[in-house]
């Protein structure tokens, strides 16, 4: 398919980004405001030969797009703050049976069902922390609908790279925004499969600790049996209480991501140099801030702007690069204050660390932020 | 073109214009904010972003859709003072109206807005001529938009025919042609009606 540019909301820019990295297969349930996706999916997905299947609900959602998965196709859901709780569980059996999954999750006002139409980031720590237990996941926050085709692709990427669920974190605000978006012919995307075990089937073991830590992953039906498992398990996928174990299986986990961080880690950063005030910040909300920023720039501030692309892993270490040479930080984030906690823990003693936030489900204004800025000085 | 006419043109290409269409839920608002943002980034290159709000109500509530257009790159996507403001209903004339620059201009159904704030008002029978003229309704909006693009120049007429073609229905090409052409005929009964 040749490039085209066309005017698409980050919903559909979801959608066409899946389907450029080669997602072949989505369950889901509608629910506002990410039903744009469920409902491009549903038109895109038999063109290309792929599976739409709408749920009865998001538990079985993501239980579906986790057998897909395991039988060799890049699968995904979307959904929003409500559907996103209920699918916590199917997440952490991905994390611990290293199953391929991309999740997208647009944010609307919570708690509960909350505010159904309108914008929020509330799930910065649901994304990382949501299900229960010691786990390790990716998580990307695009801020314009250009980059939220970027990033579908890139979820996909570290997903199948990775074998872990990758969560695309966007609101509804991106959602449902339209911008112009050059969508490139598919033929100059670069995108990632699998690794597929290469040893005949006796010898495969689905969970071997490589010096990388990811293992191969033969799908079901290709002739490799093996045990899949939510319990803690061995090499082989069969449960285990075995100390060394546990441990070994705990360790893989962590390291095959937390070794990676070069190659996972994403941020953006502008007028760092001779800043003296850092504004961080995330998704939509950098469109606030950036122009703020812009703003205080012409008007001799000296601002600089963070804004971690994989808000998970946190981009710890490039932050405290920047971070050290500041005298104060804003963390500009639509919601009561979540990532301002992951920034004290980059730096907590020295510096001068201010929330600028707004929950009142409408974005926040570039005015909201230069005011909390100047008020300082 | 007069040095003031020229100055103005001159103007308008470097500043961006924020256009906000408001009204009830069900009245296509959404989707004429759509064709309109879509005429300005597909058919005339420029940069667009559309952003909508509206209630958990199907139909009913207040709905609105906003377009900023610019020749630069937009950041922050939702408007902050208006250019253009399309009222359908008293509620969102009252609730929107503040929201003009000083000298933006209130594009207004004249059968719906009984009253109008002391500003740059045009009052047209907007939702009359799409339920009488073009014989639907539905029309309203794109009634609106030829309207609002023969007053405002924001984009050509040309790039908004396309764009109106892409996204109706199929089957529905002359009905919305025929809606855009009586909304533009307002837009020139209103010219001499600022004029006046």
């Amino acid at each position: 398919m040749p490039e085209k540019t066309v005017l698409m909301q980050g919903n559909e820019a979801c959608s066409e980004g899946a389907i450029a990295a080669g997602c072949r297969f989505f369950a889901g349930y509608p629910i506002t405001p990410s039903t744009e996706i469920a409902e491009s999916m549903s038109e895109k997905l038999p063109r290309v030969g792929g599976k739409f299947i709408q749920m009865e609900d998001e538990i079985a959602s993501i239980s579906a797009i986790i057998g897909a998965s395991v039988g060799g196709l890049k699968s995904m859901t979307a959904t929003s703050g409500p559907g996103f709780s209920l699918m916590q569980e199917g997440i952490g059996y991905a994390c611990m049976a290293e199953i391929p999954i991309v999740i997208a999750n647009v944010m609307r006002g919570g708690p509960s069902t909350g505010l159904p139409t309108k914008t929020a980031q509330g799930d910065v720590m649901q994304a990382r922390w949501g299900t229960h237990g010691d786990h390790f996941l990716i998580v990307l926050a695009p801020e314009s609908v250009k980059e939220t085709f970027y990033l579908t692709i890139k979820s996909f990427n570290l997903s199948e790279k990775y074998r872990v669920p990758v969560i695309l974190l966007l609101d509804e605000a991106i959602g449902h925004m339209r911008e112009k978006v050059v969508i490139p012919d598919y033929g100059d995307i670069l995108t990632e499969d699998r690794l597929v075990p290469i040893v005949p089937p006796q010898w495969y073991k689905p969970y071997e600790i490589t010096t990388d830590f990811v293992t191969p992953m033969a799908p079901f039906g290709s002739g490799y049996r093996y045990n899949i498992t939510g319990l803690t398990h061995d090499e082989m996928g069969f449960p285990t209480n075995k100390e060394s174990e546990i441990i070994s299986k705990m360790n893989k986990l962590r390291d095959k991501i937390m070794r990676s961080t070069t190659d996972i880690v994403d941020y953006e950063s502008l007028y760092t140099d001779d800043a003296n005030t850092l504004v961080i910040t995330f998704g939509s909300a950098s469109r606030s801030a950036k122009e703020a920023v812009q703003y205080l720039r012409n008007h001799r501030r000296k601002v600089g702007f963070f804004r971690p692309i994989t808000v998970w892993p946190f981009p710890e270490k490039q932050l405290r690069q920047i971070i050290k040479k500041v005298d104060q930080v804003y963390v500009v984030e639509m919601n009561q204050g979540q990532l301002i906690d992951e920034v004290r823990k980059v730096e907590c003693y020295h510096k001068k660390i201010f929330g600028i936030n707004r929950y009142d489900g409408e974005m926040i204004t570039p005015n909201q932020i230069i005011a909390k800025i100047r008020e300082a000085k | 073109m007069s040095p003031k006419q020229a100055a103005k043109s001159q103007k308008a290409q470097f500043q961006k214009t924020e256009i906000r269409l408001s009204g009830s839920g069900g009245q296509g608002l959404i989707l004429a904010g759509l064709i309109l943002a879509e005429a300005a980034a597909i058919y005339e290159g420029k940069n667009a972003v559309q952003t909508q709000s509206y209630g958990p109500e199907a139909r009913g509530g207040a709905s609105k859709s906003e377009v900023i257009i610019s020749n630069t790159e937009i950041l922050y996507p939702k408007t902050t003072r208006l250019d253009y403001l399309l009222a359908l209903n008293q509620e969102s004339c009252d609730k929107y109206a503040h929201d003009l620059k000083e000298d933006g201009l209130l594009l207004a159904d004249s059968d719906a807005v009984e009253h109008v704030p002391p500003i740059k008002v045009i009052s047209l029978p907007l939702v009359r001529t799409a339920r009488d003229k073009v014989g639907r309704i539905m029309t309203t909006n794109i009634v609106s938009l030829g309207a609002l693009v023969g007053l405002s120049q924001v984009i050509s007429v040309a790039s908004l025919e396309k764009a109106v073609l892409s996204r109706v229905p199929k089957g529905t090409e002359e009905l919305n042609l025929s809606a855009l052409k009586y909304g533009l005929e307002l837009a020139e009964e209103g010219k001499k009606y600022l004029e006046e």
